[in-house]
C-alpha cells in the first residue's frame, strides 16, 4: 500500500499534476480515499480499475468538474482552490475528452473547435480557424470540417473532441474512458489519434481499459479499486508481476474478456 | 354590421395585437431573468424564483390584473392603465416562460456543460454559445402555445378599461344586436392571429429536427 509514495516523491520536482490526501465523498459515500499522484511532465499515465473505483473522479477532481472536501490539488503549480478564478486558471491548461464525446450538436465541427480559443483565450476569428483547421488536420478530419457532429461516425466525433480539446492548447490532456462508446471498428482511429500525442510528448492521465494502448504508450500503470490508488508500475512489471492480489483478480477478469 | 363598426373591431385587434407583443417582449426578457436564477445553482435563488412561478401560475390572470390596477391604486401608486397592464401582463409571462424554458435549459444533457466548462468557457458564454441555443430548440412547442393562450388572455384587459378586441365585439355586439355576427367575426380576428403562429411554430420544429439529426 505504501508502494506509490516512493515514485512521488521523486516526481514532486517537477510535477505537472500534484495530488496529495485528496478525499471526495458524495453525502455519506466514500469516492476517494487518501489519492497522493504526483505526474511529471510529459509523462503518460493509463488509470484502470473496476467501474466505481473512483477512476473517473479522479481525473473530474482535476479540472474541477467535481468538488474535493479534503487534500490538495495542484496543477502546473496553481493549487486548485473552491473559487472561479484558480478553477479558471486551471481549465485553460487541462483539455479533457469524454466518453460520449459531449460535442456541442448545434455548432459545426469547425466551429466546436473554434469557440473555446476566442471566449477563453481571446483569439480572433482568423486565428481560431487557422488553429482549428490545423488540429483537425493533425487528427485526420479537416475535409469534415464544415460537417455537424450528428453527421460523422462515433469515431470521427472523438477525434474531433480531441482536437477541440487541443485548440486551447493545454498542458495536460485527461481522457474518460474515450473509447468506450464507440464501435470496436472505431476504437483503433482514436487510440492512434492519442498514441499520436502521446509521442509528441502531451503530459496525458487515461482512464482507460485498453490494455494494449497501456502497455504502448504508457509510463505508469495505476490501478484503483473502492476509490484508492492499490497498486502503481510501468506496464511492464504491471502486468507481469501484480503485487495485489486485487489487482491481479482485476487483470485476470479483463484480459479473459479481451 | 357597417364600416364603422368593422373600424371599431379593428382598432380593438390593434390593442390586442399591442398587448400581446408588450407581454411576449417583456415577458420574454423577465421570464429569461427567471429561468436563468431558477437554474443558477444557487439556493436562495432557486427558491425565491420557484415561488414566483408558483404565486403567478397558481392564481388567475384576472386577478394579476386587478391587483396590480386597482391594488396598487388603492396604495397610492396610481398607475395609467397601459404601464397597469404592461406589468401585468409582463409578471404573468414571465412566470410561465421561466418555468418553460427552467424545463427547457435542464433538458440539454449534462455533458454540453461539463464539456463547456472543461473548455473554460464563463457561465455567460456557457449559456449564451453552448446550453441555451439548444434549450430554445427543446422549448419550442411550449413557447409557441403560450403565445397563442398570451393573445387570447389579452381580452382580459377589457378588466381595467381596455377596449381591445372581445371588449369591442361586445360594443358593437350591445349597438347593433347581431352577437353571432359580431362574435363570429371576432372568432375569425383571433384564429387569424393564433393559426399562423401555430404553423409557424411546427414549421420551426421540423427545421430543427432536420439540422439537429
Amino acid at each position: 500500500m505504501t508502494s506509490h509514495t516512493d515514485i512521488d516523491a521523486t516526481a514532486t520536482g517537477e510535477a505537472m499534476i500534484a495530488m496529495s490526501r485528496v478525499e471526495k465523498w458524495y453525502g455519506a459515500f466514500k469516492a476517494l480515499t487518501d489519492i497522493n499522484l504526483a505526474v511529471r511532465k510529459g509523462e503518460r499515465i493509463v488509470l484502470c480499475g473496476p467501474s466505481g473505483s473512483g477512476k473517473s473522479t479522479l481525473i473530474r477532481c482535476i479540472n474541477h468538474l467535481e468538488s474535493y472536501q479534503k487534500g490538495e490539488i495542484r496543477v502546473g503549480g496553481t493549487l486548485l482552490g473552491n473559487n472561479a478564478r484558480t478553477i479558471d486558471a486551471v481549465r485553460r491548461e487541462v483539455g479533457m475528452v469524454f466518453q460520449h464525446f459531449n460535442l456541442f450538436p448545434h455548432m459545426t465541427v469547425l466551429q466546436n473547435c473554434m469557440l473555446a480559443p476566442m471566449r477563453s483565450l481571446g483569439a480572433s476569428k482568423a486565428e481560431a480557424e487557422a488553429s482549428a483547421r490545423s488540429l483537425l488536420g493533425r487528427v485526420k478530419i479537416v475535409e469534415q470540417a464544415d460537417k455537424y457532429p450528428a453527421q460523422l461516425s462515433g469515431g470521427q466525433q472523438q477525434r474531433v473532441a480531441i482536437a477541440r480539446a487541443l485548440c486551447m492548447r493545454p498542458k495536460v490532456m485527461l481522457f474518460d474512458e474515450p473509447t468506450s462508446a464507440l464501435d470496436p471498428e472505431m476504437v483503433k482511429e482514436v487510440l492512434d489519434t492519442m498514441i499520436g500525442l502521446a509521442e509528441e510528448g502531451m503530459t496525458m492521465i487515461c482512464v482507460t481499459h485498453e490494455m494494449g494502448f497501456a502497455r504502448k504508450v504508457a509510463d505508469r500503470v495505476i490501478f484503483m479499486s473502492e476509490g484508492e490508488i492499490v497498486e502503481e508500475a510501468p506496464p511492464a512489471a504491471f502486468f507481469t508481476a501484480p503485487r495485489q492480489e486485487r489487482t491481479r483478480k482485476f487483470l485476470g477478469e479483463i484480459l479473459h474478456a479481451h | 354590421m357597417g364600416q364603422g363598426e368593422l373600424l371599431f373591431l379593428l382598432a380593438g385587434l390593434k390593442w390586442t395585437v399591442a398587448l400581446s407583443a408588450i407581454g411576449f417582449i417583456g415577458g420574454g426578457l423577465a421570464g429569461l431573468g427567471v429561468a436563468l436564477l431558477r437554474t443558477s445553482g444557487v439556493p436562495l435563488l432557486e427558491r425565491i424564483t420557484a415561488s414566483y412561478i408558483a404565486l403567478f401560475q397558481g392564481t388567475p390572470l384576472l386577478m394579476q390584473l386587478f391587483v396590480v390596477y386597482y391594488g396598487l391604486a388603492l396604495l397610492g401608486l396610481r398607475l395609467d392603465a397601459w404601464v397597469a397592464v404592461a406589468i401585468g401582463f409582463t409578471l404573468h409571462a414571465s412566470a410561465y416562460l421561466g418555468e418553460i424554458w427552467r424545463g427547457s435549459i435542464e433538458a440539454v444533457p449534462r455533458g454540453q456543460t461539463e464539456a463547456a466548462k472543461a473548455l473554460s468557457l464563463s457561465y455567460v458564454s456557457r449559456m449564451k454559445d453552448v446550453i441555451l441555443p439548444q434549450a430554445i430548440r427543446i422549448s419550442l412547442p411550449a413557447t409557441i402555445g403560450f403565445l397563442v393562450q398570451l393573445i387570447k388572455g389579452t381580452s382580459l384587459a377589457a378588466i381595467v378599461g381596455f377596449t381591445e378586441l372581445t371588449r369591442a365585439g361586445n360594443i358593437v355586439s350591445n349597438q347593433i344586436f347581431q352577437p353571432l355576427t359580431v362574435f363570429a367575426l371576432v372568432g375569425a380576428l383571433y384564429f387569424l392571429m393564433c393559426w399562423p403562429l401555430s404553423i409557424y411554430g411546427a414549421h420551426l420544429e421540423r427545421r430543427f429536427a432536420v439540422s439537429s439529426r
